[in-house]
């Protein structure tokens, strides 16, 4: 049902709020109308106190907010490489011949707008689709079957969640289509072991003890981390958990959230405990719309039975965790652009130092870990840090979750002892490959290229590191024989074209040269491959962010790799 | 040798050994010994935001190189101001900036392009940044086909001076812009016509009315008539 709201009512909720209610706000008025006017900017820059020129530059950073009328419903389909493989560009061209307009544009009635879309973390149901009804909300829709469902949408958008492995810890008990509710997930018992049994130092120990590395890319020593932010000075201390999931071929998140949402919030609460915060923000791209709801389900389960809110199992212990929600950025996944979205900004990255653990949300000491990292701390905290390092190797210890797309008889997340190999994963748990293989792409948009006799390689943090390759978000995408790889790349380039906050002057304009040189590969101009290797290396040296830092990291390996790919013919 | 100093950064700034406060900058340790060090983004008025990346050098020989206007000199490091790696990343920057936008009025990036060796033509067929020229206002021209992205001119008109807040940036990536909200003109804007925008530009983008004017072959009353500053508009119709 569409709900008739006026700006003023939506305004009401905002009143004494300050800056970082900005996207919130946003987010209300472009669901209302649409879109977001000169005159609701006028009006919110009243309400919240910032100047109207801030917000212009805000709504026109994120690109699902719109400035400008759009259609009564926005339909985006995903071009990036598992729905390219998918036929995501048929069904794209085909919807828009159909409505008569170009990808971009609106129908002339005003009911469609046709957009194309970076990754929606649904690639192991490609191609997928993302939807704004005006006045409802955003619904994923995977697979497109047809455009009939784009136009008219589905009753049951439900896809299944395609989950296996050899180690189910995080992925447990999992129903493929239902969020695990408190009653079937049962009571927090870590968080009430912690809390009766523990102090927030032996938290800390027992988790740096665990040797848990973060799953978000980065690769950084959890409990270290939090060691930094309980003992940074600065009051209040804040939990942020990231979940922006936005690097190309990830979806292993939107699972976690999807199915197990109680494990996250305990693993939030526990890190709350353990650097000693009251507050935590749980940042989800605004891509799933899902996972929100099923979150936020979750987190008012939680308070009605007291394991989250004031005094949690009776303690001195207070936490409270509040959704955010992104608005279409893949950089702000960004661990310090994530912190100025949340804040009511554009999310460009922060320069570094200061570090997040003593300058963070809000210039506040903070911890931030992706969805995973904090998953996997309820069973290290219940179990103890012996039982988590039993799985895995020496220096990649805990199952780890990978997401599998492109051509392989059964994408999904899997959950693996580190110390298998890429190889025994796709053939034994993803049910081998579909056709010949050419090629996998480790780590995402911003990973390296693995050839067909670098599968053995096990799959662990250091023997990846060894082969020049990368765990990265845990995305895995595969090709086979029949696959252009040239066209892999420039769907790579579009990517990071779009996604370049445009802050730093060497990745605002590489990628924009980059992908340039890359479209016209089929016919390369004598050099191009030098001005790639030019490009790329001074993106990846100069730099400002990782998007920068990494935006060539696929090129740069299939040059390595592929050299022919880059001359004539 | 100086004396270990709890306050004091020892460290090699191409090859010469240097002894700094903690604290300092590696632009400013290498402009205490006179070395140049070139850079677009970074003006002593305004907070440096590390933007323009050319003027990053190489600190140990790592993975990453460091802007020399932010970065902190650090406790015997090895700094060098100017090696193959440096060039190739300054010259790359700078060929792709040329690529984009006209740098011709910005002296200092022309003379740069020089030292460096960029070859013009580097980028064929590139799309170029183009924007129509902003003339709203009897003080000064908005030209953003020379436009660097600097961020000055923002960061002047906001925090960093003026507290005006007439100007942001648009979209992102290669098509990020400054902006005014909803691209009104500046007689609409909070303009207070300050100037200081003006001031803190490196290249032709910002310029007074009466020079652009000159540059356009306009005669002294045809100036004139443009710059005549109409009767104030009425404050806040509401
Ligand atoms: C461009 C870019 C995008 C990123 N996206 C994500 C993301 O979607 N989720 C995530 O957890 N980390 C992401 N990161 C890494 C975060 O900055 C940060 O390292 C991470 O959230 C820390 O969590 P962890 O220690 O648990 O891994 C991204 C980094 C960059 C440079
Ligand atoms: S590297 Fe790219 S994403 Fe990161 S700050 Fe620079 S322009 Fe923005
Ligand atoms: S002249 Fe206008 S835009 Fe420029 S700094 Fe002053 S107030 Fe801002
Ligand atoms: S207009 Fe001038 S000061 Fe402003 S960002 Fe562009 S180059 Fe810098
Ligand atoms: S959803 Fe299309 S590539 Fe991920
Ligand atoms: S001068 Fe250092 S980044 Fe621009």
């Amino acid at each position: 049902m569409q709900t008739m709201i006026t700006l003023d009512e939506i305004l009401n909720d905002y009143i004494g709020r300050k800056r970082d209610a900005l996207l919130p706000v946003l987010w209300d008025v472009q669901t209302a109308f649409g879109h977001i006017d000169a005159e609701a900017v006028h009006q919110i820059s009243h309400t919240l106190r910032v100047p109207e020129a801030d917000i212009y530059g805000v709504i026109s950073f994120y690109t699902l907010f719109h400035d400008e009328p759009t259609g009564e419903t926005i339909i985006r389909v995903c071009t990036d490489p598992s729905c390219g493989l998918a036929g995501a560009d048929d069904m794209l061209n085909g919807l828009c011949s159909r409505l008569g307009i170009h990808h971009g544009e609106t129908t002339v009635d005003g009911q469609f707008t046709i957009e194309h879309s970076a990754c929606l973390g649904l690639c192991e149901h490609a191609p997928a689709a993302l939807i704004s009804w005006r006045g409802i909300g955003e619904q994923s829709i995977a697979p497109v079957s047809d455009t009939d469902v784009l136009l008219n949408g589905t009753d049951n958008a439900q896809y299944e969640s395609i989950i296996g492995g050899d180690a189910p810890v995080l992925l447990a008990g999992v129903d493929t289509y239902a969020a695990q509710r408190l009653k079937n997930y049962g009571d927090y018992v870590a968080l009430r072991k912690a809390i009766n049994d523990s102090s927030p130092e032996n938290v800390i120990a027992e988790v740096e003890e665990s040797g848990l590395i973060g799953r978000g890319g980065a690769a950084f020593p959890t409990g270290m981390k939090w060691r930094f932010t309980r003992q940074a000075t600065g009051q209040p201390h804040y939990v942020v958990c990231n979940a922006d999931e936005s690097e190309p071929g990830t979806f292993k998140d939107r699972v976690l959230m999807e199915a197990r949402p109680h494990l996250l919030l305990e693993g939030i609460a526990l890190c709350g405990y353990a650097i000693g915060a009251e507050t935590g923000y749980l940042f989800i791209r605004g891509e799933y719309p899902e996972a929100m709801q099923r979150m936020q389900a979750a987190i008012d389960e939680a308070l009605e039975v007291g394991l989250l809110g004031d005094n949690i199992m009776g303690s001195d212990f207070s936490f409270h965790i509040e959704i955010r929600r992104g608005a279409g950025a893949y950089i702000c996944g960004e661990e310090t652009a994530l912190f100025e979205a949340i804040e009511g900004k554009r999310g460009f990255p922060r320069i570094k130092p200061p570090y997040p653990t003593t300058h963070g949300l809000f210039g506040k000491p903070t911890t931030i870990n992706n969805v995973e990292t904090l998953c996997a701390v309820p069973g290290i905290i219940t179990n103890g840090a012996a039982w988590f390092k039993a799985f895995g190797t020496e220096k990649s210890t805990g199952p780890k979750l990978v997401s599998v797309s492109g051509h392989v008889n059964r994408p999904g997340v899997y959950e693996i002892s580190p110390g298998i190999t890429l190889r025994e994963l796709l053939n034994d748990y993803c049910e081998g490959v579909t056709g010949e293989l050419q090629a996998v792409l480790m780590g995402g948009a911003a990973g390296t290229f693995l050839t067909p006799d670098e599968i053995d390689v096990r799959l662990t943090f250091e023997d990846l590191r060894k082969a020049g390759s990368t765990f990265g978000s845990g995305a895995i995408v595969v090709f086979n024989t029949e696959t252009d790889l040239r066209d892999v790349l420039v769907r790579l380039g579009r990517f990071f074209r779009h996604e370049s906050c445009g802050k730093c002057f060497p990745c605002q304009l590489g990628t924009q040269r980059q992908v340039e040189i890359l479209e016209r590969l089929d016919a390369p101009l004598p050099d191009d491959r030098s001005r790639l290797e030019d490009i790329g290396w001074t993106m990846t040296e100069s730099s400002l962010c990782g998007l920068g830092q990494t935006a060539a990291s696929a090129v740069l390996s299939a040059i390595e790799k592929w050299p022919e790919l880059f001359e004539k013919g | 040798m100086p004396e270990a100093d709890d306050n004091m950064i020892t460290f090699t700034l191409d090859g010469e050994e240097i002894t700094v406060p903690e604290g300092t900058t590696l632009l400013e340790a290498a402009r205490m010994i006179g070395k140049e060090i070139p850079v677009i983004c970074y003006h002593d008025a305004t907070t440096a935001n590390g933007l323009c990346r050319v003027c990053v050098v190489d600190v140990n020989g790592g993975r990453l190189l460091q802007p020399a206007c932010i970065a902190e000199c650090q406790h015997d490091s090895i700094v060098e101001t100017r090696n193959e790696r440096v060039e190739r990343n300054r010259r790359t920057i700078l060929e792709m900036l040329n690529s984009a936008v006209d740098l011709s009025q910005g002296e200092a990036i022309q003379e740069m392009m020089m030292d460096y060796g960029v070859d013009e033509s580097r980028f064929p067929d590139a799309k170029r940044r183009e924007h129509d020229i902003h003339d709203d206002n009897p003080f000064y021209v908005r030209d953003y086909n020379q436009c660097v992205l600097c961020w000055r001119c923002v960061q002047v008109c906001a925090e960093d001076a003026q507290y005006t807040f007439a100007l942001t940036l648009g979209e992102r990536g290669y098509d990020t812009h400054v902006a005014t909200a909803f691209d009104i003109g500046m007689m609409d804007s909070p303009c207070v016509f300050c100037g200081q925008c003006i001031g803190v530009c490196p290249t032709g983008a910002l310029k007074p009315k009466t020079e652009w004017g000159l540059e356009q072959g306009m005669s002294p009353d045809e100036i004139r008539q443009m710059t005549r500053i109409p009767r104030r508009r009425k404050e806040n119709t509401e």
